[in-house]
């Protein structure tokens, strides 16, 4: 219990998807110009990690990994499939993002039609594949470690997206230099923000 | 006073104003000139008068404010320096060897950053906002005394060009400046803006046995400190120049709150938060790993609420205007949320034994959000309201 809660705060603060490893920076980026509607893009992400995390987490100790297999038969001892890893994780990843899609053009046409080519474009988010992958590398020991893991994840990237989507909802009024108007004030207190998100790096959990 | 106002009007005005050769340099005259004398020039747009307050008298009364942190935090340099090389000196001496120490980092952090914020208001055209006063006194208050001057000049330019001017100047700032040019010297120069070296200067040898670490630096290694928290509360222990006297920053938080300048809510939510985390602390202290984690969060609650730059960051750094909150039931969150946070980091994370100033950065970032969230709240509440007003009638 106390290991899954680790996780989960851990995965927020301390291992920030977008503060220490600027991972999905192109749809933070592009659809954080308004809070409503980063909020759908995070809940949107949050939902996918949550489920393609675990998801490939099964994948990952039945059938990529060496010696996966064995519950087939034991003659299956010596495969090892995980070179195959990154096709199978996208291929989970887009079948979950196209549900969502299909889900959220049924039930909110206004936010489907505010995100865009971007919740098409989760499906090539670096997040949701980064989580994948960091829960392949971190070996995690539970399939409840990984939901919880892939849930921190995605709870993190949405406070991350909605935090900058309120600051530059603010600093519409201020009087920014031509030259950086836009992106480039956008990647500046994205750096900011990556030092005030520091105060976590480092907390051992 | 008259004859000087002569002098400008005649000898040095014409050649700032249209067609004369400075002209470009037009800000650097005004806002030299609004020093001494109010303004000609009439308002704009239309104008609500309440009172005459405007942003020089405002920035004038937090440096006010801060006033007996720097003269403490002179004291204070150089009482550490003569206890630290064990020479007996007189209350003068100590005084004057601090303000030698303290006054070219006051100065140095003022050219540098007044140099930055007049070179934009030149090439920008607009006029030089009185921001930078204040960002450039505190600068010195959260430095080490022993910092080299270029760090400080360093800082203070990054404080102001990225931490202020590139989201258009005064006012529009999201984070911190002066935080931001001490967040900035913590992490390219971290050996002289941490440790046990720095927060005293020993020029001339060190007694044997002598410890210059900070109370938290104490803590943070061993879970108990030799200072007493009298000694800890009047300010004679090591740490940055202006943060280690709470009676003096008391002082300041005074007049603050007297004039209205500083939030009293931000101050108290945020020393509620400290004091929340503290005793959370000390129920769980435990259960804690290691001895001297343990031990550390066993310091009594209020002990915390002294210890370090506390103090210092709820009373001058939290209540920025600009950066924090800015609507009322958002302060409340805001300020609890520092305290809390900034106790958590401190005893925590062992990378960093001062969690005050990534607590408030971390909050400057949250605190948009958290207006945006009060906002809504706010329509929500009005909109049911109208309903059933139109409803019932």
């Amino acid at each position: 219990m106390q290991d899954l809660l680790n996780i989960f705060v851990k995965s927020i603060f301390i291992d920030n998807m977008i503060f220490a490893y600027f991972l999905g920076m192109c749809s933070y980026l592009a659809v954080s110009k308004k809070v409503s509607t980063a909020l759908g893009l995070g809940a949107a992400v949050i939902f996918v990690l949550t489920i393609t995390v675990p998801a490939n987490y099964l994948l990952q100790n039945y059938v990529l990994s060496e010696g996966a297999l064995t519950w087939i038969s034991p003659e299956f001892a010596e495969v090892d499939l995980s070179f195959l890893s990154f096709i199978l994780f996208i291929a989970v990843i887009a079948s979950m993002v196209q549900l969502v899609e299909m889900t959220v053009e049924k039930y909110a046409p206004a936010l489907y039609g505010a995100l865009g080519i971007f919740l098409p474009l989760i499906a090539v988010n670096c997040a949701i594949l980064g989580g994948s992958l960091f829960m392949q590398e971190r070996n995690y020991a539970s399939i409840s470690e990984a939901t919880v893991f892939g849930l921190g994840s995605g709870i993190g990237w949405l406070l991350a997206i909605v935090a900058i989507a309120a600051i530059r909802e603010k600093i519409q009024y201020s009087n920014v230099p031509a030259p950086l108007k836009g992106l480039g004030i956008t990647f500046i207190i994205t750096g900011l923000m990556g030092i005030a998100f520091m105060s976590f790096l480092g907390i051992k959990l | 006073m008259k004859a000087l106002h002569n002098y400008i009007e005649e000898k040095i005005k014409p050649s700032f104003e249209e067609g004369g050769k400075l002209h470009k340099y037009w800000p650097v005259y005004d806002g030299f000139y609004t020093f001494l004398f109010v303004p000609a020039h009439p308002v704009e747009s239309g104008a609500h008068v309440r009172d005459g307050i405007d942003l020089k008298r405002t920035m004038n009364t937090v440096i006010m404010a801060l006033i007996p942190a720097l003269l403490f935090g002179m004291w204070n340099v150089g009482y550490q320096h003569y206890n630290a090389i064990g020479e007996d000196a007189g209350f003068w001496m100590q005084f004057g060897f601090g303000a030698w120490k303290v006054l070219p980092i006051v100065i140095v952090s003022y050219a540098a950053g007044l140099g930055a914020e007049f070179l934009f208001c030149v090439i920008k055209g607009h006029q030089i906002n009185e921001g930078y006063l204040v960002s450039g006194m505190l600068i010195p208050l959260i430095m080490p005394v022993d910092i080299p001057l270029w760090m400080v000049a360093v800082s203070a330019i990054f404080a102001v060009v990225i931490g202020k001017e590139v989201f258009g100047g005064t006012g529009m700032n999201i984070f911190n400046p002066a935080l931001i040019a001490r967040a900035f010297a913590f992490f390219a120069y971290p050996t002289y803006m941490s440790g046990d070296k720095v927060w005293i200067n020993t020029a001339g040898g060190a007694v044997d046995g002598f410890s210059g670490a900070t109370i938290l630096g104490e803590l943070a290694t061993s879970g108990t400190t030799h200072y007493s928290p009298l000694e800890a509360f009047i300010g004679m222990i090591p740490g940055s120049i202006g943060e280690t006297s709470v009676i003096a920053i008391l002082i300041g938080a005074g007049l603050l709150i007297f004039t209205g300048i500083g939030s009293w809510k931000i101050m108290l939510s945020g020393l509620v938060g400290g004091a929340t985390m503290g005793i959370i602390f000390n129920l769980v202290a435990p259960y804690a790993i290691t001895p001297s984690q343990q031990a550390f969060m066993a310091v009594p609650f209020w002990q915390q609420l002294i210890f370090g730059g506390f103090a210092f960051g709820v009373v001058f750094m939290a209540t920025d205007p600009v950066s924090g909150s800015q609507t009322e039931t958002g302060k409340w969150i805001y300020g609890f949320l520092i305290g809390f946070l900034a106790i958590m980091i401190r005893v925590f994370n062992p990378a960093y034994p001062e969690g005050v100033m990534l607590a408030i950065l971390f909050m400057n970032t949250m605190a948009p959000l958290i207006d945006h969230y009060v906002v809504e709240a706010n329509i929500k509440k009005r909109q049911k309201r109208l309903a059933l007003k139109t409803a019932s009638a």
